[in-house]
């Protein structure tokens, strides 16, 4: 696990605060206001208090707009791109996402070098995101995973809790009902992988014809057991209802429904997907929007800063040199850093998610699967 | 007027009344066109214009011929059904198509529209896309080695520009207009050279692309800029003739030297073999597959996205079913429209008693029913939906209930959503004011006194009821059916919530290819589709029961 290490290797930590309040000048060639993307709920919170509220404390003249569109980043700023009327400036996306952006010409290219900050130590930044920095256009914030919850009451007397993936299939040892997401991304994966596969040839076999049977075929074990969700709050409503035993969704959801909120839930890490989030820039945007803008994740994306949107929730900071600022929880005072996807002890076996793999073949399988749903 | 052989009648100007009063009615229609043009012109601009725009691209498929227009031409007299690759010629311009839309970051959009065809073709245009450079520089580094000149953006652009060669020059700038959608009209400070256009024309053809990039997208200033790879690989290709060879020992214009230069170490210059170059860059490349997809969608239009639509698919064999595990939109127009029937129904068993209780009671008692009726009117959708998961689930308020009354063993409690009967339930109850409103408003001009006359005629409750009542409160249900079928075959925000897998509508599989495949040809094609269902109802409507036998008020 490459990225891990990298994400763990721990580095002294420094005072980046004092090197960027310089870059944060207030000019007047920037626009004052800008229109950041993303996804509502908690997550958007974090990235106000760590991120926009610090900003706005050092350039009191500038303010945001929030959107909560993230989730029709792609088409909205394809609509927006044809109509040629860029309203956003800034758009969290998944990396998929990203991906997708780049390759439409939606998103602008960066040199992260350049406009990035470099980590405390030096270390550039694109050393620093390292292998997170998965297309041109994408600005990595954090390391989220899917991974799966269940209900820590209804475990079966006399059973040992659930701590493998494989249990999401085992009807016997585990009866009751499974919540998983409504699209094949990460559940055919988890099917193959449970149904024998090894994790290295996950992809290689749901490249085939058969491979993509097999996993259905695997997934028709459970399937009326099973309640497709589609948005991410889903799994922690129907975990904390008692709908369903266990089931799928992020690990933030289910550290604030089993953290925060204090549920029954509990929770596995085992072949959690990784996935990322970060920012992109729209392309052609006018030039003091664009000012503003790079000011503004340049300061959002330095150490410091990463290091502290971990107070609010659990995901792990993109760069390698955050890391080891991981503190506190902000208002529980909890340690953090247990409750991060890419903390050694939760992280010992993960799968990371192939955006390639999927560019490819999400059309072909999403219509298998989806036939395969109506059936 | 009986005999128009009559001298015409006169009106008081003079006219003859007929023209005359044509003219008062013309006027008139005029002065009513003008009270209603900014209706019109809104209703046009915000809502025919843009659905007309949306369904046209059900059919639009130009993005294959702008990325590869001259690949596409050539590949015309290909025959997919041999299974021989297209030749050499097909591969030469498709790397200066290619090169082109790279610089323009337009291929892999258009990788992105071929992979809907065929899975695959979204990394093969990215990935060679990265390479194209390199199937250049192949060329570049020997030719800089036997001449430094060629290394130089402002010698290039010195030996390439020159007069005549406007009409090319007008022919590149279309087509990237065509490809990107950007047209700049303005000098770009470059004119090809009509010499050197005849003399080298692969080179001069990707030399005055890059001028056009270079100004229209860069900005910046062409003799400035060093040459893309593609005219590298261009010269490569044009100094392979033997005639061009000899044309350029007899050349003596600007940079003739450098050209003697290249035709004297031509040995030097590695053989140009795109074939092989894109076979290596990715071996997709050399599949006949990949070339019929690429050749049966280079129509600017295409029925393809409607043939997905229903199940099928445009290969080079013609139009097939697509494999039984790929089939789910006729099933799924289908079920949205057997379950918007159901829900219609459910929608007059439910309002029917409701609206006459409306129409009858006294009138206190009869606002404050009004008041529970319209009530969840008033609330938002996405709150009245929420709240019945709260009362469908299997842990929800009605299973509990049933379970405390002893209906329903504990183990076995009903499924009341994430199923068809869950979309049922919840759009039944969320669509049922525009059942009741309509046939209140027939009720309420039904007079009381008819039931009371048949009754006294003889007729008993239901007689009474049926024989007079009943038919006069059918405008209502018309009305109310109407409305209630054509919103519900729309829906899609509560089917998506307690639909789960077999709840789910038409319009669920148009939102997720509007919002998360990006696939809106298809989603056009699908939205079409269901927009004729809709209009073929209305018409059957209007045949059998009669559109003017409908009422939405006294």
């Amino acid at each position: 696990m490459k990225l891990i290490s990298k994400l763990m290797k721990p580095i002294a930590a420094a005072t980046a605060i004092a090197s960027l309040s310089g870059a944060a000048l207030a000019d007047d060639h920037m626009a004052s206001n800008m229109t950041i993307v993303s996804w509502g709920g908690a997550y958007q919170d974090s990235q106000i208090k760590a991120y926009a509220e610090p900003y706005m404390e050092m350039n009191p003249g500038v303010s945001v707009t929030w959107d909560e569109s993230s989730a029709e980043a792609v088409a909205k700023l394809r609509a927006m791109n044809e109509a040629g009327n860029i309203t956003w400036d800034l758009v969290d996306v998944v990396a998929a996402d990203a991906l997708r952006l780049c390759d439409e010409g939606l998103a602008m290219e960066v040199d992260h070098d350049e406009l990035l900050a470099a980590a405390p130590d030096g270390t550039p930044a694109s050393d620093d995101f390292g292998d997170l920095i998965v297309s041109d256009c994408f600005i990595p914030q954090i390391v989220y995973s899917t991974t799966v919850g269940y209900r820590t009451d209804l475990v079966p007397e006399g059973t040992a809790a659930p701590s493998d993936i494989c249990a999401l299939f085992d009807l016997e040892t585990y009866p009751g009902k499974r919540s998983l997401e409504k699209r094949p991304i990460n559940t055919m994966e988890w099917a193959l992988l449970c149904d024998g596969v090894a994790k290295e040839d996950v992809y290689d076999v749901l490249a085939t014809e058969e491979g993509q049977e097999r996993a259905l075929a695997k997934l028709d074990t459970i399937r009326d057991e099973v309640i497709w969700w589609s948005a991410g709050a889903d799994t922690p409503q129907l975990l904390a209802d008692g709908e369903v035993f266990m089931g799928s969704t992020y690990n933030g959801r289910l550290f604030s429904a089993i953290v925060e909120q204090d549920q029954p839930i509990g929770m596995l890490w085992d072949a959690q997907v990784f996935d990322l989030d970060g920012w992109i820039i729209p392309a052609d945007l006018p030039e003091e929007r664009l000012a503003r803008v790079k000011d503004f994740v340049k300061f959002a994306t330095d150490t410091q800063r990463l290091a502290d949107q971990a107070k609010y929730i659990s995901y792990g900071p993109a760069r390698e040199s955050s890391a080891p600022l991981v503190g506190k929880h902000a208002e529980l005072g909890i340690d953090m850093a247990p409750h991060m996807p890419t903390d050694p002890n939760n992280a010992k076996n993960t799968f990371l998610y192939n955006y390639e793999f999927w560019a490819d073949y999400r059309d072909d399988i999403d219509a298998k699967f989806q036939a395969w749903l109506a059936q | 007027m009986s005999d128009t052989t009559q001298e015409p009648m006169i009106a008081a100007d003079g006219r003859p009344l007929k023209q005359s009063l044509a003219r008062a009615l013309r006027r008139q229609k005029l002065r009513a066109l003008a009270l209603i043009a900014p209706l019109l012109l809104f209703v046009m601009v915000t809502f025919i214009i843009p659905i007309l725009s949306m369904l046209f691209r059900s059919v639009e498929n130009q993005i294959v011929s702008n990325t590869l227009p001259h690949t596409v031409v050539a590949l015309q007299e290909w025959d997919s059904a041999q299974s021989e690759l297209p030749d050499e010629e097909v591969f030469r311009h498709l790397y200066f198509d290619l090169f082109k839309a790279a610089e323009a970051k337009e291929h892999s959009r258009l990788g992105t529209r071929l992979n809907y065809e065929k899975t695959g073709l979204s990394s093969v245009f990215r990935t060679t896309g990265r390479r194209l450079d390199d199937m250049g520089e192949v060329f570049q580094d020997p030719l800089e080695d036997i001449n430094e000149n060629f290394k130089n953006g402002a010698f290039w652009y010195e030996m390439l520009s020159g007069e005549g060669g406007e009409e090319l020059l007008e022919s590149r700038r279309t087509l990237w207009a065509r490809l990107t959608g950007d047209s700049m009209a303005g000098d770009i400070g470059f004119v090809p050279s009509s010499q050197m256009a005849d003399m080298l024309p692969w080179t001069t053809r990707a030399y005055t692309d890059f001028a056009i990039w270079t100004v229209v997208e860069e900005e910046d200033v062409v003799a400035e800029e060093d040459p893309w790879e593609a005219v590298y690989a261009g010269l490569a290709y044009d100094l392979q003739s033997e005639e061009t060879r000899a044309n350029i020992a007899s050349y003596g214009g600007p940079g003739a030297e450098a050209l003697k230069d290249a035709v004297a170490n031509f040995d030097k210059l590695p053989k140009v073999d795109f074939k092989a170059a894109f076979a290596e860059a990715k071996e997709d490349w050399v599949t006949t597959d990949l070339w019929a997809t690429v050749q049966v969608f280079s129509a600017d239009y295409t029925p393809g996205y409607f043939l997905n639509a229903v199940d099928l698919e445009l290969t080079p064999e013609g139009v097939q079913a697509k494999p039984e595990n790929q089939q789910i939109y006729m099933q799924l127009f289908m079920r949205t429209l057997w379950m918007a029937l159901v829900i219609t129904g459910s929608c007059i068993v439910l309002g029917y008693p409701v609206a006459w209780l409306l129409a009858n009671l006294p009138m206190r008692t009869a606002n404050t029913l009004m008041i529970l009726v319209l009530l969840p009117f008033w609330t938002s959708l996405l709150v009245r939906t929420s709240a019945w998961k709260v009362l469908l689930q299997q842990q929800g308020v009605i299973n509990d209930i049933l379970v405390w009354l002893g209906f329903v063993d504990d183990a076995n409690r009903l499924i009341l959503m994430n199923n068809a009967t869950g979309t049922i339930i919840a759009m039944t109850h969320i669509l049922l004011p525009f059942m009741i409103l309509p046939l209140y408003s027939v009720m309420k001009t039904i007079p009381p006194s008819y039931l009371r006359a048949a009754k006294s005629l003889g007729a008993t409750n239901w007689t009474a009821f049926w024989r007079v009542y009943f038919p006069q409160s059918v405008p209502g249900i018309g009305a109310g059916s109407i409305l209630v079928f054509i919103l519900a075959i729309g829906y899609y925000i509560t089917p998506e919530i307690v639909g789960g897998t077999d709840g789910i509508f038409i319009s669920n599989r148009i939102a997720y290819h509007i919002s998360s495949s990006l696939n809106w040809g298809l989603a056009a094609a699908l939205g079409s589709i269901l927009l004729v269902v809709v209009l073929v109802l209305y018409w059957a409507y209007d045949k059998i029961v009669g559109i003017d036998n409908v009422k939405l008020g006294g």
